[in-house]
């Protein structure tokens, strides 16, 4: 039975259904994966502002490569690190569209750096979702430039050196710094209180498309069970305990204009 | 506090445990007793005393996006619109 | 050394590490990151220098760096990101500097997939950038090769100031098999004489790969072409299995040269007259021993995993003195022997029994 067909028992309604903006196409991310609640949150986001017949999602390289056999509109495979370009292109064709990109931290933030930076010094009213869960997922574990110092992974078996890696990169920081940036914020979802606060930034990421007021991206602190090698559990444990010091949630650049939005 | 219900899809469920962390009833569990065609323990309801207030925090929180969630219609509500 | 089980990957990075590899700048791609990851720890337990780069564009330009500098360099790469790389390609190729590539190879064109491929034959072998150069191409057949090859590309691209690649599909990256490691090779303490080190009590040395002037662009395009005629004539490099008395040859490099080699074993004991030549260097492309047997054989049969793109190397050595056959899988798909098997009796059946019955 589709999942959008389940009906309420008798003398009870619906409170929580499958969103529309998702196919139901079962996903591949690992059990307890993060992604799995951004998509959600992205789809609830696109159904409530009903955007989804306006949307195009622009998929990148990563865990979330085949976002496009998830999210329920037009999409396009962008080569890695290339996706806000991509976005730019579709954008200036059709304005009238609701682009966005969904990127990890090795696409956004290790060799897309160019792109995301100029994609939003320009101002282009796309919308980025930025998953960060400090760890390449997809090649199997090696370190991101959001990697934490310390941080053992297959490309820093010895822990993470800062004399030789150097620092972790805090995206938003970076970003808000730009004056084509409208909204940048960065957001948790490590416990349901910090995804129910993403899912409202998400919401007003897209209004802020949808009012052409700029570029707006919403970082996400995600999990990796997998290439971390501990429980779903534990996982949110461990953002909320090492990511969230190093990565602060809040709101990095917000406009006047923005502000008159939220 | 109005009743409530979930349906959990077992199929897409990828025995994450996330939702049983969170349920304010402690209603959720692993069933441990069935394995899913994706070889998964799925989560399942175990709710004897109707405790379930459908309060949707499973909901939030699954990354696979299995569960529906119902809750009763209230009853009083035309009474408090007309007060 | 004794033999040990190595995957292909990890063979590479290790026998660049004995052949004194000073310097590895890389980025995560299957079916390639192994490579990357075995260094990750070899070369900071070694003290030698190794940066995760952003990218490949940034990679290559940190071995073009290191190789100015004068080190051992080396990199890996997977055919979307040796794409990347071809600027840097060019610019190294443009300055006669030495460097090695290795490009594990996998399905295409675009992301394509992790499957093992041979579909960047054209790229490495024609130029890998822009402009008008060749660089060096080893292409290994089994993990052994592999080590092998690996070492011997430091030696030419030392002694030829030439950029060289050992290209390798996906399946040789992440296959197991026992071989042997050479001994640790002592760190080269000197540095070469044309090498950027500080310009203390010498003349400076530039590095350059701008010539405004046409008749000095010219100029240095002729000693690349000098050089590529040496390489030509000095390092041709292939295998042959029982071409004597050949009436069929079968040309494959890589997995598709080792599988056809179980073809062809399995059409002799059919009682076909079948031989196989695998070149080893893509580059220079062994094309006088082709040409010698094209004097000898009713018919050639070129297996790649590929639309076919060796396939014009074969056709321009022979000049058309014999039909040449083509059987290709693409998108990562690696043929059995069998469907070899079944191509070259096809292909027996025509060329060689026909002109049999002709004469």
């Amino acid at each position: 039975m589709a999942l959008s067909e389940i009906k309420a028992p008798e003398g009870m309604q619906v409170v929580y259904q499958y969103p529309e903006s998702l196919t139901e196409v079962p996903t591949h991310y690992c059990p307890g994966c993060t992604h799995g609640i951004a998509h959600r949150l992205v789809a609830e986001a696109l159904d409530e502002l009903g955007l989804r017949e306006r949307a195009i999602l622009v998929a990148s390289v990563g865990c979330s490569v085949f976002s496009y056999k998830y999210f329920n509109m037009d999409s396009c495979e962008a080569a890695h690190g290339r996706a806000p370009a991509m976005a730019t292109g579709i954008k200036r064709a059709s304005p009238e569209n609701i682009v966005l990109t969904y990127q990890g931290d090795g696409d956004l933030a290790s060799i897309g750096t160019a792109e995301i930076i100029h994609t939003a010094s320009r101002g282009e009213p796309i919308t980025t979702i930025f998953i960060n869960n400090a760890i390449y997922g997809m090649t199997g574990g090696q370190m991101a430039p959001t990697s934490l110092p310390g941080q053992k992974t297959t490309s820093s078996p010895f822990g993470r050196n800062v004399e030789l890696a150097g620092y972790p990169i805090r995206m938003s920081e970076l970003l808000a710094q730009l004056d084509g940036a409208a909204y940048v914020v960065r957001r948790s979802l490590h416990n349901v209180r910090e995804v129910r606060k993403a899912k409202k930034a998400i919401l007003t990421a897209f209004k802020v498309q949808m009012e052409g007021l700029g570029f707006s991206m919403v970082e996400l602190l995600s999990s990796c069970p997998t290439n971390w090698g501990i429980t779903p559990e534990d996982s949110l444990k461990w953002i909320e305990d090492n990511m969230v010091p190093y990565y602060p949630p809040g709101d990095y650049k917000v406009t006047d204009a923005v502000k008159a939005l939220i | 506090m109005a009743r409530g219900t979930i349906h959990i899809d077992q199929d897409r469920c990828k025995g994450c445990t996330l939702c049983t962390t969170v349920c304010p009833q402690n209603i959720l569990v692993m069933d441990e007793d069935k394995l899913n065609a994706k070889g998964y323990h799925p989560a399942l309801l175990q709710d004897p005393q109707q405790e379930c207030t459908g309060c949707a925090i499973c909901a939030v929180i699954c990354p696979d996006v299995c569960i529906t969630v119902f809750r009763e219609i209230p009853v009083r509500a035309s009474a408090v619109a007309t007060g | 050394m004794p033999k040990e089980m190595l995957k292909g990957n990890v063979a590479i990075a290790e026998a660049a590490l004995r052949a004194g590899l000073q310097a590895y700048f890389g980025y995560p791609i299957t079916p390639q990151t192994e490579l990357l990851e075995h260094l990750s720890r070899r070369m900071v337990e070694l003290g030698r220098a190794f940066v995760q780069a952003e990218s490949e564009v940034a990679a290559i330009n940190m071995v073009y760096g290191a190789a100015c500098a004068g080190v051992r360099v080396m990199t890996s790469s997977s055919s979307p990101g040796i794409s990347l790389m071809q600027e840097g390609l060019s610019y190294i190729a443009g300055s006669d500097i030495p460097c090695v590539v290795v490009d594990i190879m996998r399905g295409g064109p675009g992301l394509g997939n992790i499957l093992p491929s041979q579909g960047d034959y054209y790229q490495v072998t024609r130029s890998a950038g822009h402009g008008d150069y060749h660089p060096i191409v080893l292409a290994p057949a089994s993990v052994q090769e592999a080590i092998d090859f690996t070492t011997l590309a430091f030696d030419l691209a030392e002694k030829y100031r030439h950029l060289v690649i050992v290209a390798a599909d996906g399946q040789i990256g992440q296959m197991m098999e026992p071989a042997e490691l050479p001994a640790m090779q002592e760190l080269r303490k000197e540095r070469p004489a044309w090498a950027l080190t500080g310009a203390d009590g010498r003349a400076p040395n530039v590095i350059t790969s701008i010539y405004l002037k046409g008749e000095e662009m010219e100029a240095y395009n002729q000693r690349i072409q000098t050089r590529l005629a040496e390489i030509k004539a000095n390092e041709k490099r292939w295998v042959e299995h029982r071409t004597e008395d050949a009436r069929l040859l079968v040309v494959g490099f890589g997995t598709s040269g080792r599988i056809a080699y179980t073809a062809v074993e399995a059409a002799r004991e059919k009682g076909l007259l079948v031989g196989l030549l695998r070149p080893q260097t893509l580059y220079p492309f062994p094309d006088e021993a082709l040409d010698k047997l094209a004097d000898r054989v009713a018919g050639i049969l070129v297996v790649e995993m590929n639309a076919g793109q060796m396939l014009d190397d074969v056709r321009l050595a022979v000049g058309g003195k014999v039909p040449v056959s083509f059987y290709g899988r693409m998108g990562g798909m690696v043929p059995m022997p069998d469907d070899i098997l079944q191509a070259i009796e096809d292909v027996y059946a025509q060329q060689v029994e026909k002109q049999a019955a002709t004469v």
